[in-house]
């Protein structure tokens, strides 16, 4: 090879992303439930705490596309306001464990030593409860309802990504521009912004797409437990609650807050798979 | 007939070009030599013999093994063929080993695949095998695992794994590129003796003009996939007739024009008073001042220790001495080597000078001021004249960053930061003076070649103007030709910029080509110092008699053939 450039200029990694099936596949089902969460602040077919008892426990119909409950509700409206609840409570999750757990992850890699040790001991004792039985002990502490689901959820995304953040920073560090940066003088703390998270930052947003989907869950979890949301505020977890004694009269009740949950969390995951794909290059030519 | 015989092997890989009508023979009992620059399609030729290419790739031509094409062979054959009758050697010793199988295993897994032997016979063999690579049984039990061995003892395993079912034909490519000079001849020499012993034909692959010129019998020297010239390596490289021949031949002697710089050199060795160590050192002993104030870097009793491993729960281990009380000082704009086999403390001992590593006693003067046991913020005028250039032009630039973000980094130890268009302007002549163009600022480091990627890199080191540049090993990762162009480009700029080299190298051609002075380490010790010329050819020390003994040099190698010939 002689001595002049090679190679094209690469595509940004989101172009990349976006020639890849399994992301946009991923990104327009995500993007189709946020679309609906959204739009329920300004519309919704019928109003969800409106109770209408003659109208009650309708089969799917023109009227009422995915049929009403118990009290007469529309299903398909408290689908789309129980949108805005799972995915409001997965996101701000998801943002105090990135929030938490990868400054903590970065500043263990940057350390080392004592601080490294206790800190990733004290991400090993987190590990070690249950998540979703110490979400359900912490709300029935704290009281039910979304805020808490919140912090219950967000809790135990800290230390996943502080693990995250660790491993990936501890692969960089020893690199040689790291070595560069030093002898430009620069600390730790902006080394660690400057190269470690730019270079890190892929491997937490596949991480970012598998906690949002799984406090998705978590949510569901606790709805369905009676600990997220409270009524009226409808949740997809809590109308599965509701459904579950219904099931044999009207199982589209249980059916459709299913099937959306199902649905926005293969959304989640396969934007995650697709990142990682775009990532891994040699996965990316197997295909 | 001959063993091997490639004709018009063509290649494409989606659809590029890679080997254009390439013609190769191997003998039995003979060493064919396969030269070429990186890219020039060398690894590519080997593999197609191998058939192990990429899935993508299209290969037309004949390759014909023994009478048989194999181009045309099964799967099914090619397998009973690969570490039976052809053998192979990759560069990486530290990635062609399975580290979690014991190299017993590895060596036996081969035989007991291909001749069915039971599992005692095959660790018997693979014993013998081992012994016959130099690993000997009392040392090197079958039950070592690879990360207990060096660089040097696990191309050994690889190339008993190779050899295990004595071949008919060895696949050596780039097999001692990883390795340092003295380690490069010992493998060389097994080589070239199991070629001896078994009658094998070697393929040996090489960018190292003199390597193949010390063990090749013929050579065929490649250039983008097309056969440049091939002929006895002694007639070839003697008579260099093909323009590309010499241009390579050329490369690899080359040394940079600088003037000789009449002092005495200022340069003064270690702990080397002690007589068993002495030589080299009488002429460089006092070093005339510099105007102002003594040496630019003075280094003086400096140890490194590194905690040792661990092997009980209750006993300390003694720590491992990386560099054992070493002093030297250098001069405002001198070029000094520091030459040593690979693990002899040269990298540690350049982190500590660089203020990157904390010696564990000793201390380090940089412009009259001690730069050890301080505070990062204090250093910041020391580091603004001590910049560094690192051995792997992929590794040392972060991947997410433009060129200028890059270069621009060491700007960071400015009191004053310069604005964005006078940053910019600082880039671009830093950029200039390595020889690339201003606009080269707004691409990745990725979209470079190895070379410019060492420029970029030398462009970064040099933009804050500092009197003191280390260089880890700056070009061995380079191909001769571009290899030349970088020295060049060292030596241009210590005339340019008055700056001050410490060239750390375990090659002793490029200590020769740029530097006036030369320290020997050895073992975390500076075992012999003095001018350059003068310790190459007439080394005192074992250390560096080692390593002057064992640098391939091409015209030596020419010579040693002819004379061979008569």
């Amino acid at each position: 090879m002689s001595d002049h450039a090679v190679g094209l200029p690469e595509k940004g990694f989101i172009a990349k992303a976006f020639s890849n099936r399994s992301f946009v596949a991923g990104f327009v089902i995500t993007a189709l439930v946020a679309a609906m969460a959204l739009l329920s602040f300004v519309w919704t077919p019928y109003d969800v705490t409106k109770l209408v008892v003659a109208d009650r426990m309708q089969p799917p119909s023109a009227e009422h596309l995915f049929g009403t409950d118990q009290f007469g509700r529309d299903v398909l409206s408290m689908i789309m306001v129980g949108a805005r609840n799972s995915l409001a409570v997965a996101l701000v999750a998801v943002c105090i464990g990135v929030g938490i757990g990868v400054p903590l992850g970065c500043w263990a890699a940057a350390r080392g030593g004592i601080v490294d040790g206790a800190l990733m001991r004290f991400n090993d004792i987190v590990f070690a409860f249950p998540a979703l039985l110490s979400a359900i002990m912490i709300t029935a502490i704290l009281g039910p309802g979304a805020i808490n689901a919140i912090v219950a959820i967000g809790i135990f995304n800290i230390p996943v990504f502080a693990r995250i953040a660790r491993a990936g920073a501890l692969a960089i560090w020893p690199r040689e521009f790291i070595l560069a940066a030093r002898a430009a003088g620069k600390g730790p703390a902006l080394i660690t912004i400057e190269h470690i998270l730019p270079n890190i930052a892929n491997l937490l947003l596949v991480q970012v797409s598998i906690q949002f989907a799984l406090g998705i869950l978590a949510e569901a979890g606790l709805s369905y437990l009676g600990l997220g949301a409270q009524p009226p505020m409808p949740s997809w977890g809590r109308m599965l609650f509701d459904a579950q004694t219904r099931m044999a009269v009207a199982p589209y009740l249980a059916i459709v807050p299913g099937m959306a949950i199902v649905i926005t969390v293969l959304g989640l995951n396969l934007i995650g798979d697709g990142i990682a794909d775009t990532l891994d290059p040699k996965l990316r030519r197997q295909r | 007939m001959s063993l091997l015989e490639i004709e018009n092997l063509s290649l494409d890989i989606g659809g590029t070009p890679i080997l254009k009508d390439v013609d190769l023979s191997i003998a039995a009992g003979e060493v064919m030599g396969l030269v070429g620059e990186s890219g020039s399609g060398k690894s590519m030729t080997a593999l197609a013999v191998m058939r192990l290419l990429p899935q993508a790739a299209r290969a037309s031509g004949r390759i014909l093994f023994d009478g048989a094409d194999l181009l045309a062979a099964t799967e099914d054959r090619m397998n009973a063929l690969r570490g039976d009758d052809i053998g192979m050697v990759f560069q990486e010793p530290m990635t062609a080993l399975n580290p979690l199988k014991t190299i017993g295993e590895q060596v036996a897994e081969g035989i007991r695949w291909h001749t069915g032997a039971n599992r005692t016979d095959a660790e018997a063999q693979a014993r013998r095998m081992l012994d016959r690579v130099g690993l000997p049984a009392e040392r090197f039990p079958l039950t070592r695992y690879p990360h207990e061995l060096s660089g040097g003892q696990r191309q050994r395993v690889v190339i008993a794994i190779a050899c295990a079912l004595k071949p008919k034909l060895l696949i050596a490519d780039e097999p001692t590129t990883a390795l340092d000079v003295v380690l490069q001849a010992q493998i060389l020499e097994l080589l070239r003796d199991l070629v001896d012993e078994n009658r094998m034909g070697l393929l040996l692959i090489s960018h190292d003009l003199a390597v193949v010129t010390e063990m090749a019998d013929r050579i065929t020297i490649l250039r983008g996939g097309e056969v440049m010239e091939a002929g006895d390596t002694a007639q070839t490289l003697s008579a260099q007739e093909h323009p590309y021949t010499r241009q390579l031949a050329q490369a690899s002697m080359h040394v940079p024009e600088r003037p000789k710089r009449s002092p005495p050199s200022p340069l003064r060795g270690g702990p080397i008073g002690e007589a068993d160590r002495g030589g080299g050192r009488g002429d460089v002993l006092d070093s005339p001042r510099t105007e102002h104030s003594g040496p630019l870097l003075s280094v003086q009793n400096i140890t490194r220790d590194y905690p040792g491993h661990r092997t009980s729960l209750f006993h300390k281990p003694p720590p491992t001495r990386a560099v054992d009380d070493v002093s030297f000082s250098l001069g405002e704009g001198q070029s000094v080597a520091l030459v040593g086999r690979s693990g002899c403390g040269k990298s540690t001992l350049a982190r500590m000078i660089l203020a990157l590593d904390e010696p564990t006693s000793g201390s380090i003067a940089f412009r009259g001021e001690t730069i050890t046991g301080r505070d990062q913020a204090s250093l910041r005028s020391a580091r603004r004249d001590m910049q560094v250039v690192f051995q792997d032009p992929y590794g040392s630039f972060d991947p997410r960053r433009t060129v200028e973000w890059l270069v621009a980094e060491p700007l960071h130890l400015l009191d004053r930061k310069p604005g964005k268009t006078e940053r910019r302007e600082l880039v671009s002549q830093a950029l200039h003076e390595v020889g690339l163009k201003p606009a080269d600022m707004h691409k990745y480091p990725h979209e470079f070649s190895g070379g410019q990627r060492q420029r970029i890199s030398i462009a970064r080191a040099i933009i804050t103007r500092p009197k003191l540049v280390v260089a880890d090993e700056p070009v061995s990762a380079l191909d001769v030709s571009i290899r030349a162009q970088v020295l060049d480009l060292f030596a241009d700029l210590n005339q340019k910029l008055g700056v001050a080299y410490l060239f750390i190298t375990h090659d002793l051609t490029v200590a020769r080509a740029i530097t006036d002075d030369v320290m020997v380490m050895h073992e975390g010790r500076i075992v012999e110092a003095g001018r350059t010329a003068e310790i190459l050819s007439h080394p005192q020390s074992d250390a560096a008699k080692a390593l002057v003994d064992a640098a391939p040099d091409l015209h030596r190698a020419i010579a040693k053939r002819m004379q061979e010939q008569g």
